[in-house]
This record gives structure tokens, sequence and C-alpha cells, in this order.
């Protein structure tokens, strides 16, 4: 079976999410409001923070500490709108509303992508150098940052309800999140397949000791791997931010698993040297129709959770189906 | 006691996967007491017939009869069940465990209480086995700690604890080196004299030769003969497998030694290397020989920086060289390909063109960017060069089989365009075909003017293509000698002298 074919199977699975939801609930699933406003836009932080952990994944590494990274993430950005703003201490934890200046926004966005790259670089740092394996580090990791975000302002939101440009506000009467979502996954599948960094990404994954003899700086490829996820979760910590109009300390509590699940949906190989952005968005988009149809369909976000972790373990099953008929 | 002709007959077998047709109505008999070798090219239909032979594949016409009776084995265990024992060229052993866990692996003895093995039982007989064939082994050593050539032998107590009659032996010397093979033929021997078959399957045709009684080629799944060893020269058998004659297995070179290109002085590494100092020249090939666990993969691991040397200096090209990593040798126009295909040579998984330029992005001008045109366009020239058989530069280098592998990796250094190659055991359990590929490319590069370190443990072959033989004992060089002035003997000399086998 060829790399299209490989692909085929979760596209499949997708446009029959999507004729299954149109069919029950044609009146509202679909329209226009619902698909681009409801899923695509919901979709776009995972969409994201999915890219990142695609690269992550082909490595055949994990990182399980992209949820309360997020949050982290979320909290010192919108500290630092604030503090640019000239809010004092006492009135970021007051909660008190502060206007904010489109630098300071600008800022603090950047601040938060800054972060989200420092400590993905730590993260994969801690895989290189002490040899541990990358899901008791991100594991570990996870805990830390739900930690410091509940300390940072003492289990507290921090507002920010003039930040609201990644949230409604739009280019061409496209939103802004949208647009962001998709040069990230644009630029994410060139890097993946037209730059040596790419190349490298799968040589490791397929297997580490080959690409260390074939000179690859394997150390340096896999630090820079977790710092590009961390940055992606800086950004999309920014869109949910905004959306809230404050960083909440429990923002992206178990994202992981949705983001984790939706690569694995879409073929990469969680044993790495496989998987593509293109699969990343089929399974996103999966697992994005899934939970909107489900919720049309008045059905509860406790069986969405079932649902989708039935459909992480049938996508994998089958696959490994048809790899083992292959062979 | 009337001794049936045939201990094992396998009579008009066929089997097709797919429109494939592996094996062609082929017939095979061998003689109880006497080891039988099964001679072909990679993909002649060996392995399949002896998947077939030991329940691994139903055949889809033929008869097996075993001691005359007919058998007809639907899963391994029968064929065990019956005393048909496999070898294979990887090992299947609990590494953690004792050398008598392992040989009673599955079938362990009990003792009176109840769920309690009884370990000295396994130890005493596991023990008794070894004395009657003379086996130097601990019953008590765990896996391990155990060279190649000993794990062979925990295999072979294996094969013989559960009273095999018929044992195959797969490349069995394909990890071992000159002394422990010896030691192994001389078992081989034994256990032919004790009226068992063995059924050998060699690359090796200097092993063939020497051991074996009868000797059956195959070749597109067919026996194309079948014959007495004493009826047959190396020629013929070489010439059944290939279906031409090679004339000389090892072809000529005559090149003209240059200026020396890397000269290293004193290296030492924590691997086990010590003080070893040597140079190769421009267009010279030097072959490095030596027991498994002399230190020569260490040695090139230490030139090529995979570990860092602890001592000693290295000149390459007239200056004095740092390396801390494969990229600095790389760069500085230094090739390394490995023994171990699998694990450091290959990513299987990726496409075939991709394994070819990973370490050459810098060399073919795609520093950051990939051109996908041209990376495919040289992939193609650089595989037809190297005549490997594939579907192309897209297809998973996985698809191929393992002397394809190997002339990737030679068309992945190729491409470096290095100054000095190591191959380190480069026609490891490849066919006589690639093999002499393999040596045309070496001939070639030495051709114009590289410097080339060949490591293996086949003494023929370093013969046949090296203008000077290195060897290595316990990490240090304890010979230098020209190949034309010197034998086989004096070589294996130097390498085993005061080594005292298994």
């Amino acid at each position: 079976m060829n790399k299209f074919a490989k692909q085929l199977l979760p596209f499949c699975s997708l446009i029959f999410i999507f004729l299954l939801f149109a069919v029950l609930e044609p009146d509202s699933f679909l329209t226009k409001e619902n698909l681009l406003r409801n899923v695509l836009n919901r979709s776009s932080v995972n969409m994201i923070m999915a890219a990142g952990m695609t690269f992550v994944i082909i490595t055949a590494g994990i990182d399980l500490s992209v949820g309360t990274m997020m949050g982290m993430c979320g909290m010192v950005g919108a500290w630092a709108m604030l503090s640019f703003s000239g809010a004092t201490w006492e009135q970021i934890s007051t909660a008190s509303n502060v206007d904010l200046s489109g630098g300071a926004i600008f800022g603090g966005i950047l601040v938060s992508i800054f972060v989200g790259a420092l400590v993905g670089a730590l993260n994969g740092t801690l895989i290189t150098r002490l040899k541990l394996a990358p899901f008791i580090v991100t594991l570990g990791a996870m805990s830390i940052f739900k930690g410091i975000s509940l300390l940072m302002n003492d289990g507290k939101p921090m507002p920010v309800s003039s930040f609201s440009v990644l949230d409604t506000g739009e280019i061409l009467n496209i939103p802004v999140s949208v647009i962001l979502m998709v040069v990230v996954l644009l630029a994410a599948g060139f890097v993946l397949k037209y730059t040596r960094f790419g190349r490298y990404t799968y040589a490791i994954g397929s297997s580490v000791e080959t690409a260390f003899h074939a000179g690859v700086n394997v150390n340096r490829v896999l630090v820079c791997v977790y710092s590009l996820t961390g940055a992606l979760v800086g950004l999309a910590a920014m869109i949910t931010t905004s959306r809230a109009s404050s960083a909440q300390p429990t923002a992206g509590l178990a994202l992981e698993l949705d983001i984790i699940a939706a690569v694995i949906i879409g073929g990469c190989s969680p044993s790495g040297g496989r998987g593509s952005i293109v699969g990343t968005i089929i399974g996103t988009l999966l697992i994005g129709f899934l939970r909107n149809g489900l919720t049309l369909c008045g059905i509860s976000t406790n069986w969405q959770l079932v649902a989708v972790g039935l459909i992480i373990i049938l996508a994998v099953a089958a696959d490994q189906l048809a790899t083992r008929r292959e062979a | 006691m009337p001794v049936p002709t045939y201990s094992l007959r396998m009579e008009h077998i066929s089997k097709s996967f797919g429109p494939v047709q592996a094996l062609k109505d082929v017939t095979f008999a061998a003689r109880p007491g006497t080891v039988h070798a099964l001679c072909g090219e990679n993909g002649a239909g060996k392995s399949t017939l002896m998947k077939v032979l030991s329940g691994v594949h139903m055949a889809d016409a033929g008869r097996i009869h075993l001691h005359e009776e007919p058998q007809a084995f639907t899963k391994p265990s029968e064929a065990i069940e019956a005393g048909i024992s496999m070898l294979y060229q990887e090992l299947d052993l609990a590494e953690h465990m004792k050398v008598y866990e392992n040989v009673f692996l599955g079938r362990e003895i009990m003792s009176a209480i109840p769920f309690r093995i009884d370990a000295p039982a396994m130890i005493r007989q596991t023990r008794e086995l070894c004395e009657q064939y003379g086996f130097r082994l601990d019953p008590e050593a765990p896996i391990s700690s155990l060279t190649p050539g000993e794990c062979q032998l925990v295999e072979l107590l294996k094969a013989l604890m559960r009273n095999a009659r018929v044992i195959v032996m797969d490349e069995p010397t394909s990890s071992l080196s000159e002394g422990e093979a010896r030691t192994l033929f001389g078992i081989v021997r034994e256990l032919r004299e004790r009226g068992l078959t063995i059924i050998y399957i060699s690359h090796r045709m200097e092993e063939v030769m020497d051991l074996a009684d009868d000797i059956s080629v195959l070749r597109d799944g067919e026996v194309v003969c079948s014959d007495r060893r004493e009826n047959m020269n190396v020629d013929d058998v070489v010439r059944h497998m290939v279906g031409r004659e090679l004339k000389d297995y090892y072809p000529a070179r005559d090149v003209e030694v240059g200026d020396v290109c890397l000269e290293v002085n004193g290296l030492s590494s924590e691997e086990g290397v010590e003080e070893v100092s040597f140079e190769v020249r421009k267009g010279e090939v030097v072959g490095m020989a030596g027991l498994v666990g002399a230190g020569r993969s260490e040695l090139a691991r230490a030139l090529f920086g995979v570990v860092r040397p602890s001592a000693g200096s290295i000149r390459f090209g007239g200056r004095e060289l740092n390396i801390k990593h494969p990229s600095d040798a790389i760069r500085q126009g230094m090739a390394l390909l490995t023994e171990d295909r699998k694990r450091t040579g290959l990513c299987a998984g990726l496409p075939c063109g991709w394994n070819i330029t990973l370490p050459n992005y810098e060399r073919i001008g795609m520093k950051t960017l990939l051109k996908l045109a041209k990376e495919r366009e040289l992939c193609e020239q650089l595989g037809s060069k190297v005549k490997v058989k594939w579907e192309g530069p897209d297809a998973p280098a996985n698809s191929l089989s393992g002397g394809n592998q190997q002339k990737l990796l030679v068309a992945r250094w190729l491409m470096a365009d290095a100054e000095f190659i190591i191959f380190d055991e480069p026609t490891r359990g490849i066919d006589v075909g690639a093999k002499k590929e393999v040596y045309t490319i070496i001939n070639e590069l030495a051709f114009q003017g590289k410097a080339q370190l060949i490591i293996s443990s086949e003494l023929p072959e370093l013969f046949g293509i090296c203008d000077r033989i290195l060897v290595m004992r316990r990490g240090r060089i304890v010979g230098n000698f020209v190949t034309a002035e010197t034998s086989p003997e004096k070589v294996m000399h130097a390498a085993a002298v005061e080594d005292n086998g298994l």
C-alpha cells in the first residue's frame, strides 16, 4: 500500500462522519456559520498545536505537556500585556480592568510564543542531554506547568477584556485565527516536505542510530522540534486567551489528549518515521466534526469523550491491520 | 539395524506467494550422517524451502518424508516435535536469561513441589550435554555475557535437547570470527559423526567446499544441481548459482598507490582501542582482519567520531583532525559503511532516495531547502551506477533485499564523494552477484584515488581485494602484511595466537 492509500482511510472516515451529521442534522450542521465558525474556527487552536505535535511524534517522541503549557503561556502572555500597559501588580492580582494598548497586546503575544519555545527547548534539552524518555520528561513538565499557572495569580484568571483581535478580528471577512492556522499548517507542511530539517525529523524517528551515524546532529534537531512545538503552543494560548477575554490557569487542561489523538488518527506512527501535516489536518477535523456533530445531536460531552476514545483505537487498529497485511 | 538411505526427502515441493512462484517442483533429499550444503543467491528460494520444512509455510504441492515417514507440518512446533530444528541467521535467545534457562525455555523440568522449576536438574542436563559434545559453556552464564559464537552453541544445545535429527543452519558463521567459525565446523563434523543430518546454508564458498558431503544448488526456485561434494568444485557451484561463468570472483585492479591520506597515531578509545597507529594511502585498499571483538569496529567508530578517542591523533589530508561527531568526519571527507545495516545503516521505513541523501544535503547544495526533482535525479543516477534493483527512489528501503540494501548504502557514500571510506563487513549476508558488484565499486574507488579500509571476517575476501592487511587483536594492531607476500595462515596466526578459541 502506498502513501496515498495510507491517507485514504482517515480521509474516508472524515467524509463518512461529515455525511453522517449532514444527514442527521442537515439544518444546524450544514450551515456556513456552523462549519466556519464552530468547527473550523474552534479547530484552529487544536490545529496549530497538532502541527507541532506532528513533528514530535514523527521523531518517535511525545509531548504530554502541551495542554498545561498552553495554560501557562496564556497566563504569562496576559501578565505581559497587562505589565506592558502599565498595570501594577495590585491591579493584576485584583483582576481590575486595564485598557491594553496595541503594542502591549503584540508584545504579550510575542512573550507567550517565546515562553512556549523556551520551555519546549527545555523539554528537548532534558530529553537529549539526560537521555530521558520523552514520556517521562513531558509528564513531569505537565505537572510543573500546571503548578506555575495556578501559582501565578493564586489560581485566579487574568482578565484582558480588550484583547479581542484573535477572537473576533477578521481580515477580508476571514477570522484572524483561521488565517494564523492556515499559515502555520502551510509552513509546517513545507518544512516537513521541503527542508533538510524535515528530513532529519523523519530520519530520527525511523532510526536514531542511523541518523547519528549519517552525521545528523540528533540532539540539536530534537531540541528544535520540541521548541517549535512550544512556540506553536504559545501562539495557540493567545487565541484561547483572546476568546475567553482572560487567561485561565486551567486552560488547555487535558487538551494534549485531543492533540495527540488527532495526530495519531491522521496516520502518524507512535513508533516514529511516519506522518504528515495533511494527515494531521484530517485527524483534527475528524475530531472537530465529531464533537460538533454530537453536540448538535444533543449528546453530552461525556459521551463525546467515549466516542473520541473509540475512534483513536479504531484508527490505530485499522492502520496496523493494513500495515500487517502489506508485510 | 537398517539405516534408511535418506533421513529427509522433500519431493515435488511447489510454493507460490501471490503471483510469484518461489519454489517450482523442488526435490531435495539428505542422507543421515552428512552435511548437505544448500547454495543459491538471495531470493533463489533457500529460505522458502527451509520454511516449508520447518512448518512456517505450507507447500502448495509436494510431500515431506522424515526417516521415510510422511509428514504434514502445519505449524513450526510440529516440525520441532518431529526432530527438525532451525538455527536462523539472527539468533533468538532471551538476552537476560541464563544458558540453561534458554535451553529449556518453554519445556522446563518441574520439581516435586508444584509450580517450581527444577533448576539443578536443568543445569545438570545442560552440563552433561555440553560435555558430551565438547562445548565449552557455563550453563549458568547469562546470554548477554556470551560471544556470538557461544550464542550459536546455545542454539545448538536447544536443538539437541529436543532430540533434533535434522538441523538447518542458515548462515551460521555470518557473525562469527574465523576462530569461532573453525570451532563451529568441528562441532558440525561431530554432529555428523553421530548420525545427524545438517543442512548448511552459506554464501561462503570456502566453508561449503570444506564441510559439505553433498551440495544442492537452487536458482530461481528450482534445484539446478544436486551432487556429492567430490564431484564438484567452487567454480561449478558458483556457475550453477549465478547461471553464468564468474571468470574471476575478485576483479583485478591495477592502481598506483599515492600519498598518505590518513595517518593515525596512538589512537585509543574507551571502547577498548589501544594505541593504534597506521596509515592508508590514496588509492590503497587496506584490509583489517581479526576475530570478533578484536576492536575493529570500535576503531572505525573512533575514527568516524561515533565515540571520542581518549588519546592519539588523526591526520587526514595533511591536517590534524579533531572529530567530535560523525558530522565532522563527513564534512572532512570520511565515510563509514557500518556493520549493522538495519540498526545503524538504514532508515528502513523511509524511501530509498532519502536514505541515499541523508548525510549529503550539504554536498549536493541543499543545505536548508531541498530540490526534490534534482534529488530524485541524483538518486536515480547513483542507483543505476551501483545496479540496485528497486522500484525507484520512492520505494521504502525495507522493500529491498539485503544485497540491494547494501548497494543503497554504497550509493549513499558514493554521493558523499569521500576521500577515505571505511567498509565494515561490506558483504555480510549478501549474495555472490551483489558481492562482486561491491568489489567492483571498491576497485573503482581505488582507481579514483580514494583511500579505503575494509573490515572483514572473511579472509579470502581480504586477500582478494586488499593491497595490505592489518590484523587487530585485543584492541591493538598486531600485524601489517602486504597481501602479495603473506598467506591466510600467517594472518590467522597473528589474529588468533594466544586466543584459545571458544
